[in-house]
């Protein structure tokens, strides 16, 4: 392998700062919307759109720059209070802050982008400055900082006095990894400049403390410097140190002009690329009281991740070895290899614990999905989150933004009432969609909750009849009607919307959630809202699994599909049709298949008395029994990707190494019950 | 650049350059059904001892099955049965060559490998055109060593197709 690109690395270092950097930004303009921001809210707003734009320039990422430097001006508009940060202003800005990221991931990935909505959200930008006055030195201070290019000389010479600073950095400013010499440079890029070290305050070596601030500096600035240019010069600097402009009368007393390059001794770098010395430069200043991190490829996780799980798998088979050397129950070796396994267990938390990511970043995504929608619909929404620290594992998350963008759209587009309606009932024009997550008993709660209408049984149940999903005369309890909803093809809506519609329905978000080990539930108030309730695993590398037996070949059953378990008699088996039979189970029909036979281990088998019934949950709510010859065992199992080396298996979710050193296959409920020969839908096994 | 420096002190050996490294290719020789085949060694990985591979539901015959790889699920594929040569019976002296081509691992079943052989990279021709005969497709090439011939696979033909065949 050749040696990658060094601006490659670089490059992919400043989209994953750009992440963060949006990431602040809309948690910046959400502060601002709900009131809870100050000034500093707005400066660090400023600062990210900033960042980018920096970067975006070193890259030649002309137009991303571009957008970025008019989004720019906007909030350089708001920072020294030429406009006022009102609602209008804000929506404005958080559409603007959506556009940007999608400039920056297209950017990212190459991908084109759709330009009217740039073009769209650039208009309502100049609309909202249209009365103020065109800022166009924004343009000059910044492009030489960035690109380290020498900047032409030709900012307009007609100001009256030039400016003359003092400049007196604190402790903290070295401390956040800036350095006065790239302001200082800065400022002398700008023209002929005289810059004066002050350092009389400079102790003797004896009792110099190293990280203490000694010197200050007075600058002359070039003839037709501004006070903006100086403010972006320092713009990093700010509360940082104390800082006085003031137009130059007099000449500088005891000059000393130092080119541009003031004493602090070390590494000599010119200009703040990307890759300056302190690399933390631009995000420092916005995460100084985080705690540190580091960034870690995925990759190297997953094997770690992966490694670990390996030996769990080796520790099971260890102890499955020694206990068959019939070693006393109270020798060293069993302590020793009980505090292996306990070991083995922490390890496994704390690699896991990795993996998990805070879900704040998809809570925020789903804020723009609600401003989409309302804006769509017409309904004034707001996005309400809670819990946005919990954890839950990368994987999961990936997998989550798609049904939990089908629900908010759900809630916004039905959950939600028109204004009108909510005037009528007396509610705040303003709905309100709560995003909320927390953990419970070792699994991740996601609830989706609407202050709309809540269900409307009446109309569940009569288009349940019509869809043939429910008889005339039943009588469902309330929640059993709630859980029509994830039936397929069911939807109260009649007009498909643009929003939700699109032929998909709850069915689909359940199946999703499903695939992730996950479990959904509504709870419904007439006229107070609705809740729909995710739970989900905290990984997907680790399943509580059944070990099962069928046809000579071991296999596990995700614990979460089984209801129950029954030992089949003979007696309480019917066959429906010569494919198809059915199994009783305390009173009602449940089709039956038997395990082996359905993954072709064995041909049919007619007589299945004394084979173990697992009653297992399919699609819809709907449920069937699967027979295996034996329960084996009840035990955590390390999922193991069936590669791509192969295709897909119908009824094979997975694999996973037992401890005999084995491999097992993981079954998936939903896809045998479907591939099953001769078996299609159940009849009108809907209600559970 | 490879000249060597001469040695005074030596008489001047008349001996054959050696081939540059490029020039020749190492076989991983092997046989199925009395016939030699081969594998470049530069696609395999590891060559291990047989063990019992959990059967695939619904896989195509040649697929055995996967078997644990160091925490890895690698597939086993009956070598003989995929070239059409019939189904072998297991025996415990059977051995798997891990290979991985095209980004892909897979284990080859075969009864034993035979030699690795050195051949020179133009002693390699392309297989005669065998229309009608099941077993071409898979062979890149064919090489005489000595009195032998060895038939060179094509892994990317060998390799079941990526996706629906299971389907």
């Amino acid at each position: 392998m050749a040696g990658p690109d060094p601006m490659d690395a670089i490059r992919k270092t400043f989209f994953l700062e750009c992440e963060d950097l949006l990431e602040a930004l809309l948690e910046g303009l959400d502060a601002l919307s709900t009131g809870s921001g100050d000034t500093d809210t707005v400066h660090s707003v400023f600062r990210a759109v900033h960042s980018i734009k920096g970067g975006a320039g070193a890259f030649g990422l002309d137009r991303l720059v571009t957008f970025a430097h008019r989004f720019e001006s906007g909030l350089d508009a708001l920072r020294t209070g030429r406009i006022e940060a009102d609602a209008g202003a804000l929506q404005l800005f958080l559409r603007a802050a959506d556009l940007l990221g999608d400039l920056v991931r297209a950017s990212r990935d190459g991908l084109p982008t759709d330009a009217g909505a740039e073009d769209s959200v650039l208009a309502d930008l100049d609309g909202l400055l249209g009365t103020l006055p065109e800022e166009r030195e924004e343009d000059l201070d910044f492009a030489p900082a960035m690109l380290a290019i020498p900047l032409d000389d030709d900012t307009p010479a007609d100001a009256p006095a030039p400016l003359r600073l003092s400049f007196r950095p604190h402790e903290e400013l070295y401390l956040s990894g800036n350095d006065p010499r790239h302001i200082l440079a800065a400022l002398s890029r700008l023209g002929p400049t005289e810059v004066t070290c002050h350092a009389e305050a400079l102790p003797d070596l004896a009792t110099l403390n190293p990280e203490s601030s000694y010197l200050h500096w007075t600058v002359r600035c070039a003839p037709g410097v501004t006070t903006a240019d100086i403010e972006a010069a320092f713009e990093f600097a700010a509360g940082l140190c104390d800082l006085e402009v003031t137009a130059d009368e007099d000449p500088v007393p005891a000059a000393v002009p130092v080119p541009a390059d003031p004493p602090p001794p070390d590494k000599n770098l010119p200009g703040a690329g990307p890759a300056a010395p302190p690399p933390a430069a631009s995000s420092a200043s916005a995460a100084t009281t985080q705690t540190p991190t580091v960034r870690v490829d995925l990759d190297r996780v997953d094997r770690l991740v992966n490694l670990v799980g390996e030996l769990v798998i080796n520790q099971a088979m260890l102890s499955q070895s020694v206990r068959q050397g019939s070693l006393p129950p109270n020798s060293p070796v069993m302590a020793g290899l009980d505090e292996f396994l306990q070991l083995t267990r922490d390890i496994q938390d704390s690699v896991m614990m990795i993996r998990a990511q805070p879900i704040k970043p998809l809570f925020q995504r789903m804020g723009r999905i609600v401003r989409e929608a309302a804006s769509r619909t017409g309904k004034a929404v707001r996005l309400e989150t809670s819990g946005e620290g919990t954890e839950i594992d990368k994987t999961v998350l990936d997998k989550l933004t798609d049904p939990l963008t089908h629900m908010i759209r759900n809630a916004v587009d039905h959950g939600l009432e028109s204004t009108e309606v909510r005037r009528i009932a007396g509610k705040p024009d303003e709905g309100t969609v709560h995003l909320a997550a927390h953990h419970r008993s070792g699994r991740v709660i996601i609830d989706v909750s609407d202050d709309g209408g809540g269900l409307d049984r009446a109309r569940i149940r009569a288009r349940a009849i019509e869809r043939g999903l429910l008889s005339e005369e039943a009588d469902p309890t309330p929640s059993d009607l709630d859980a029509l909803l994830f039936q397929p093809g069911f939807s109260t809506v009649d007009t498909v919307s643009d929003l939700s519609g699109r032929g998909v329905g709850m069915d689909v978000v359940k199946r999703a959630i499903q695939t992730l080990g996950g479990r959904i539930a509504i709870t419904t108030e007439p006229g107070q809202g609705t809740t729909f309730s995710i739970s989900l695993p905290l990984t997907l590398a680790i399943l509580d699994g059944m070990v099962v037996e069928a046809g000579g070949e071991t296999m596990v059953m995700p614990l979460g599909a089984v209801l129950e378990t029954q030992t089949v008699t003979g007696a309480d088996m019917d066959a429906l049709t010569p494919e198809s039979r059915v199994l009783r189970v305390r009173g009602r029909m449940l089709p039956l298949l038997d395990l082996g036979e359905v993954l072709g281990h064995h041909p049919r088998r007619d007589d299945l008395a004394g084979c173990v019934a697992l009653i297992v949950q399919a699609e819809g709510g709907s449920r069937y029994a699967l027979t295996v010859d034996r329960i084996a065992d009840q035990r955590q199992v390390v999922i193991k990707g069936l590669g791509d080396s192969y295709g897909p298996i119908p009824g094979i979710a997975a694999a996973t190494i037992l401890g005999d050193g084995q491999v097992a296959l993981i079954l998936d409920p939903i896809e045998l019950r479907e591939h099953a020969p001769g078996a299609r839908r159940p009849l009108a096994e809907t209600m559970p | 650049m490879t000249q060597a420096v001469p040695d005074p002190g030596a008489a001047p050996v008349p001996e054959a350059p050696p081939l540059p490294e490029d020039r020749q290719i190492e076989l991983l020789a092997f046989h199925l059904g009395g016939q030699e085949y081969s594998v470049d060694i530069m696609s395999v990985r590891e060559i291990r001892g047989w063990s019992k591979p959990t059967p695939l539901p619904h896989a195509p015959g040649y697929l055995r099955g996967v078997i644990n790889l160091r925490g890895t699920v690698l597939p086993i594929m009956d070598l003989s049965e995929r070239l059409g040569l019939g189904r072998r019976e297991a025996s415990g002296r059977d051995v798997i060559i891990v290979i991985e081509a095209e980004g892909r691992s897979i284990g080859l079943l075969v009864s034993a490998v035979s030699d690795i052989l050195t051949v020179p990279s133009d002693a390699l021709d392309a297989p005669p055109d065998l229309t009608g005969e099941d077993g071409a497709r898979f062979l890149s090439s064919i090489a005489l060593h000595g009195d032998c011939l060895t038939r060179v696979l094509d892994l990317s033909a060998v390799l079941p197709p990526r996706t629906s065949a299971l389907i």
